[in-house]
């Protein structure tokens, strides 16, 4: 069995903190685990992508397009960019968070409408929340990658109680209890 | 102990274990971090040089020293180190030395695709390439082990996908090599003709010598499954193959990629029906093996480029397409127009308002490799070259004598704090030394920013975070011969005083330096002014804002909006509303 699990987002929205959750989680459960990173050019705002696989070994880092089990994403645009990397009847997860590209920004197109809707309408699972409005709540949108973590927590192949060990293991001290209660309003979101 | 590392951090773990002592390295994407990772180490003593050239030669005094010691840089670092690199191979060592080099298939943050087994080749130099994290680590120690036992440096290639991918790496403890007594001995280090003509034959006697141990080493693995297909491959390439083909195909894989085991090699292809060489960028296994007349079982060609591609990185589905003939199956949303997402320059970069400035002015931009190669994008657009680290400065200079006066005042170029401290002095002397008139901008933010932050001689602190001498580029400037009122210090912010200056240095019939001075707003000490504001009932939704392409500002239904939680406060968009709607922020 390998699970492959992508998360996709804008530069700055944290990925590297979730991809690094999820690896953590893999190496306690004793899989051999690849995380890809990405680095350099793609911070600055740009998308975003990296790709979390475990299993009784692993050999590319890469997720392909039709591979993905899972696919985490952080903002709707981003969702339907790298819906291609699911596999058939996978499952995208995703915050209902927008964010405009450039392209948008400066006139040139137009950020399309319904995404998430239109993305159900394919032979997908979709389960999405306003993660940022957790975040929020739980004392700091920046704590929205968590929340999201905890919103696919049925998913990912681990159960709750790991991901809590490796988020743990994961974020500063004095990070974590807000990191915590962001992941816990996740879970209640998926219900 | 086991820890999910990415194979930078890997190397460093390496170059701990091996008990090195000394690193210096110049910041590139994708090596970076195996220099940050190292200088967490007490043990090791590591710095950032201020190019690829000056750490590749400190790695080498250190290794002459007696100490073993490590130098890295991105596929275009060694071409500035490429000097040294070839002498290296005449001198042999003392300590041993590994010179790390990360490759960029697929350009993630590069300005070409270039191959760095063709260095080790033409320099004569044995290189090692790791497929992941764990071998970066243990091919980082036998390397060193190596280098001592052949007296030469050893080159240590990754690749993006290897150097940014974290896998499992088993820990050991630091293996404290003692220093090496150091001796003269002209005859090696001094590599004048007469010496240099005896260092050569050392130098292909050594290569000879590689070769047979190449053909035994453990670092290349036979997998032997039937005799249908052999792949030869190494490094990211392996995995892509491995992840595609499974069981069903033997593998050679080479860890040792220069220079290669022709005899097992022909061994290995004699035994398969059908031979496939798997290697991204350029057919450099593939042509020597091709010259060594090694064929497959039934006497045929082995294969490579013939299926595969030299641009781009590869993937298991790019060679299950061009190999298998399989497509992976997929759902899109052909019917909705996603829009592209490019990197862009921050909220409150500094570079933003200089950009603006010089598109207002229509200028000619002689541009640099750093974060501020972004502004070429749309809407700030307009820049006419990128080339390489410090070509802003002496390609202005030659564009200049070819178009003259008239080019003079219609041009500039630009480079950062870092860049114009790797290769950029020596581009301004070459101006003042040879009468040119060019107005050159450099952007100081005060960090070394596209990287990821790094310190460089100007900052004031070293890798290792102590307090150092900063030098000053006003100081670097005049004694380059910029005359003293002709370096000009601006806050990038004050887009209208900018405008001026910039106005004043290009119509002076003297070369000029302008610094534009501020920190990269994404610097931890660098504190946010408060989010502004448009006022909606002053607001004329005329898009003057846009023209700077702040990511914090939007048109919702005809007006301007600021996001509060993107924006800086900069102040640079404030500048361009004529009708004064920008401005406050909610304290006002």
């Amino acid at each position: 069995m390998t699970k492959n699990i992508m998360i996709v987002g804008v530069g700055g929205q944290g990925s590297l903190l979730a991809a690094r959750i999820l690896g953590r989680a893999a190496l306690d459960a004793g899989y051999d685990v690849k995380v890809s990173e990405v680095h350099g050019m793609s911070q600055r705002g740009g998308s975003v992508v990296t790709y979390v696989k475990f299993g009784e070994k692993i050999y590319s880092p890469v997720i392909c397009k039709g591979e993905a089990d899972v696919i985490l994403s952080f903002e709707q645009l981003e969702a339907a960019r790298w819906l291609p990397y699911l596999k058939k009847g996978g499952v995208i997860v995703t915050s209902e968070q927008k964010i405009n590209p450039m392209p948008v920004i400066t006139g040139a197109a137009e950020y399309p409408s319904d995404v998430i809707g239109k993305i159900k309408d394919k032979d997908v699972t979709v389960i999405s929340a306003n993660t940022l409005e957790l975040a929020r709540e739980a004392g700091s949108e920046k704590a929205s990658n968590v929340a999201l973590i905890g919103l696919a927590s049925g998913v990912i192949g681990f159960d709750e109680d790991s991901l809590r060990v490796a988020l743990t293991a994961s974020v500063p001290e004095k990070f974590l209890e807000m990191n915590l209660r962001a992941f816990e309003l996740g879970i209640k979101a998926r219900a | 102990m086991k820890k999910l590392m990415i194979g930078n951090e890997a190397v460093a773990r390496g170059l701990y274990e091996a008990g090195v002592r000394l690193v210096s390295s110049y910041p590139g994407t994708p090596s970076t971090e195996i220099t940050e990772y190292a200088a967490k180490y007490d043990e090791i003593y590591a710095e950032w040089a201020p190019n690829e050239k000056v750490a590749l030669e400190v790695a080498l005094g250190g290794a002459i020293a007696g100490g073993r010691t490590f130098c890295a840089m991105k596929h275009v670092g060694l071409n500035v180190a490429a000097d040294p690199l070839f002498i290296t191979a005449y001198t042999g060592i003392n300590g041993g030395m590994v010179i790390g080099v990360a490759d960029d298939p697929g350009m993630h943050s590069s300005q070409n695709e270039q191959d760095s087994r063709h260095y080790a080749i033409a320099a004569k130099l044995p290189m090692l390439e790791p497929a992941d994290s764990e071998e970066c680590c243990s091919f980082t120690k036998i390397a060193y082990e190596l280098s001592e036992q052949f007296d030469t440096p050893f080159v240590l290639r990754s690749s993006t996908r290897v150097a940014h991918s974290q896998s499992i790496v088993e820990l050991s403890d630091r293996n404290d090599v003692p220093l090496r007594d150091y001796v003269k001995d002209a005859s090696k280090y001094v590599m004048m003709p007469a010496n240099a003509k005896g260092r050569h034959v050392v130098v292909e006697k050594r290569l000879l010598d590689l070769a047979e141990f190449a053909e035994t080493t453990e670092l290349n693995k036979i997998e032997i499954n039937g005799s249908s297909l052999g792949i030869i491959t190494a490094g990211s390439s392996y995995i892509y193959s491995k992840e595609c083909f499974g069981d069903s195909a033997s593998y050679f894989k080479l860890g040792m990629v220069n220079p290669i085991p022709l005899k097992a090699l022909r061994d290995f292809a004699e035994k398969h029906d059908r031979v496939i060489v798997i290697e991204e960028l350029d057919p450099v296994l593939e042509t020597q093996i091709k010259a060594a007349g090694i064929k497959n079982a039934k006497g045929g060609d082995v294969e490579g480029k013939n299926l595969l591609p030299l641009l781009g990185e590869f993937s298991s589905e790019l060679l299950r397409e061009k190999i298998l003939g399989e497509k992976n199956e997929y759902s899109e949303l052909s019917d909705v127009n996603i829009p592209m997402r490019p990197p862009a320059l921050c909220s409150g970069c500094p570079h933003r308002g200089v950009f603006y400035i010089f598109k207002k002015l229509k200028l000619n931009v002689f541009g640099d490799i750093g974060c501020y190669t972004l502004g070429a994008a749309h809407p700030l657009g307009g820049m006419d070259t990128t080339l390489c680290m410090g070509a802003s400065i002496s390609a202005i200079h030659g564009f200049n004598k070819i178009r003259g006066k008239e080019s003079e005042r219609k041009s500039v170029a630009v480079i950062g704090d870092s860049t114009f401290m790797h290769s950029g002095m020596t581009g301004l002397a070459n101006i003042t030394y040879n009468t040119g008139v060019s107005t050159v901008v450099i952007v100081d933010n005060s960090i070394t920013g596209m990287t990821g932050h790094q310190q460089n001689p100007c900052t004031g602190l070293t890798l290792k975070n102590q307090p150092t001498y900063a030098i000053s580029l006003e100081a670097v400037a005049e004694a380059a011969g910029i005359a003293k009122d002709h370096i000009r210090v601006v806050d990038p912010y004050d887009i209208a005083a900018l405008e001026t200056v910039l106005r004043e240095e290009l119509e002076a019939e003297v070369p000029s330096v302008v610094i534009c001075r501020r920190p990269c707003a994404l610097l931890k000490y660098v504190k946010s002014a408060p989010a502004l504001k448009i006022d909606p009932e002053k607001c004329k939704g005329c898009r003057a804002c846009m023209a700077i392409g702040c990511p914090s500002i939007s048109m919702v239904d005809g007006k301007a909006v600021i996001d509060s939680a993107l924006c800086t406060g900069c102040g640079v968009c404030t500048h361009l509303c004529r009708f004064g709607a920008i401005g406050g922020n909610d304290n006002d």
